[in-house]
């Protein structure tokens, strides 16, 4: 009877509460499914899925940001939606809709402020962390009447933001000391149409890819006297470039001891930099065109993935001897690639094929697969304590 | 026009429209409502003739990021995601 009694308990108590253990978030992530408007909510100690969460709109191109206590994931979604979703009870708490067609955000180094980077509108708006409450708009105006798509929003140091305008060939510093009226520092003539940024791990040196024309153009936040420099300006200046078929993506700096290393747009290579000079070093020939250049935690290595016709492959570059170590056919439409927080396994957004994959680092050896609908970019929760992502 | 859409079996269809949203909507949106290049909708484009768009498609806009498809699709089915574009119908 006593036995009895105390299974009734147990089952009444473990319906008022079916979360039943607390835990914490630092293992756990999301996946977008970009067709579905939907997210995966997973965990990566036993490669699970926990939830989907639906209703989220345009996810096509879709990034997501991490609230610092990484209970919270904020999602950007390409039909301008921003919303924030609760990791441990898999819901959407809220949505808004802030602009007609937005490409990303970043959280500012206080994670008071969520700031939304804007194809239409052009321009950037800040946004309470908490309540999703608009504390300002900052259209990107360069020229009379002209109004820029924004790329490249990154956080910086000291409550700063960074970004680079598409047509207006800029990169405005944002300080966010006062959300509702910030200051911005704008630097003018950079390179042509930088079309995505990333800012070192340390958040010194802010660098925006240039389509129009050859080379990256750098500003380092430590010496904003010096301005924007343009580091390897004529990278491809005996191979002409071919046409892009998916922008590639800086982020996820790719940075050993000695290098740092970039996709080369419209070009079959990888580009490495001295981090001191930023002088060329190497091109690394690669199988296609690469779309993102990642660095293990470690740096030990860089995992690199292609645009389509070869976006079933990635490869794996060897960063003592600067060279391709592994080639890898994964299936059709690998197009996003997540390390755990040390590194020790990699999950891989196979799109056409409706699934993620997991893979050892250090063996390369397949370790898990979890069905999702047209899984693309893959987001961990650890990724609040990194500036820049 | 009977003939073009005669000319594309049904699963090559369906591999162009899944090309349209997934690939070029790498670009224009998947749902083309636009990203970096302009939103390819009925309304959007509706002033601009199909040889116009079918050329884009096929030989890309130099200078710009829109990519020449030749390599991968021929003149009819060029055609045949211009008049999609469009909205116009295919028979
Ligand atoms: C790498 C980015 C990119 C991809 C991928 C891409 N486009 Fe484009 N597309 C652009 C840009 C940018 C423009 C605007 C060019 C200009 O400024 O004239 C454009 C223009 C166009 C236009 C002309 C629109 C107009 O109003 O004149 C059509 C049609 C078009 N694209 C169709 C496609 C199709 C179909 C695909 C896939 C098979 C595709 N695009 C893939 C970037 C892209």
């Amino acid at each position: 009877m006593i036995k009895f009694l105390s299974l009734i308990v147990v089952a009444v108590f473990s319906l008022s509460l079916p979360a039943a253990e607390p835990r914490g978030t630092g293992d756990m992530g999301i996946i977008i499914e970009r067709a579905n408007g939907s997210v995966l909510i997973i965990e990566t100690t036993h490669n699970s899925q926990l939830y989907r969460v639906e209703g989220l709109g345009d996810l096509s191109h879709a990034s997501a940001v991490f609230s610092r206590d990484e209970r919270h994931a904020y999602v950007f979604g390409r039909d301008g939606g921003l919303s924030k979703i609760d990791l441990l009870s898999g819901t959407l708490l809220k949505r808004v809709m802030q602009a007609g067609n937005s490409i990303g955000g970043a959280i500012s180094q206080d994670g008071k402020i969520i700031a939304v980077s804007n194809y239409e509108p052009g321009g950037v708006k800040l946004f309470d962390s908490t309540s999703l409450e608009l504390l300002s708009d900052i259209p990107a105006h360069y020229a009379e009447s002209k109004q820029s798509k924004t790329v490249g929003l990154v956080d910086a140091p000291n409550q700063h933001f960074v970004f680079s305008l598409f047509e207006g060939n800029q990169i405005w510093l944002l300080d966010a000391h006062n959300p509702k009226q910030p200051k911005i520092q704008k630097f003018a003539d950079i390179g042509l149409q930088p079309y995505d940024a990333l800012i070192s791990s340390n958040g010194r040196f802010y660098i925006a890819g240039l389509f129009g024309e050859e080379g990256l153009a750098l500003l380092d936040l430590w010496q904003l006297d010096k301005g924007v420099q343009r580091i390897l300006p004529h990278y491809g200046k005996d191979d002409p470039k071919k046409p892009v078929y998916k922008m590639p993506h800086l982020e996820g700096w790719a940075l050993t001891d000695d290098y740092a290393l970039f996709p080369a747009v419209g070009r079959n290579d990888v580009l490495v930099a001295d981090r001191r000079t930023w002088q060329l070093v190497k091109k690394i020939p690669v199988y296609g065109q690469p779309v993102f250049v990642m660095s293990r935690p470690d740096g030990r290595q860089v995992w690199v993935n292609f645009a389509m016709p070869n976006n079933d492959t990635v490869q794996i570059i060897d960063t003592l001897k600067l060279a391709v170590m592994t080639t890898k056919k994964i299936g059709k439409g690998v197009l996003h690639m997540e390390f755990t927080p040390r590194g020790e396994a990699v999950w891989l957004s196979v799109r056409d094929e409706d699934k993620v994959q997991i893979y050892g680092t250090e063996d390369g050896q397949l370790r898990g697969e979890l069905p999702a609908h047209k899984p693309s970019g893959i987001f961990f929760a650890a990724r609040a304590h990194q500036s820049g992502l | 026009m009977a003939a073009i859409a005669a000319d594309i079996t049904l699963q090559r269809q369906d591999e162009l429209l899944y090309l349209l949203h997934q690939d070029c909507g790498s670009c224009h949106g998947m749902t083309l409502k636009g990203g970096l290049g302009p939103p390819l909708l009925p309304q959007v484009l509706q002033d601009k003739p199909v040889e116009l768009l079918s050329a884009t498609i096929l030989f890309g806009r130099p200078s710009t990021p829109m990519p020449p498809w030749s390599f991968m699709l021929n003149a009819d089915e060029a055609t045949w995601l211009a008049k999609h574009l469009k909205g116009q119908a295919h028979d």
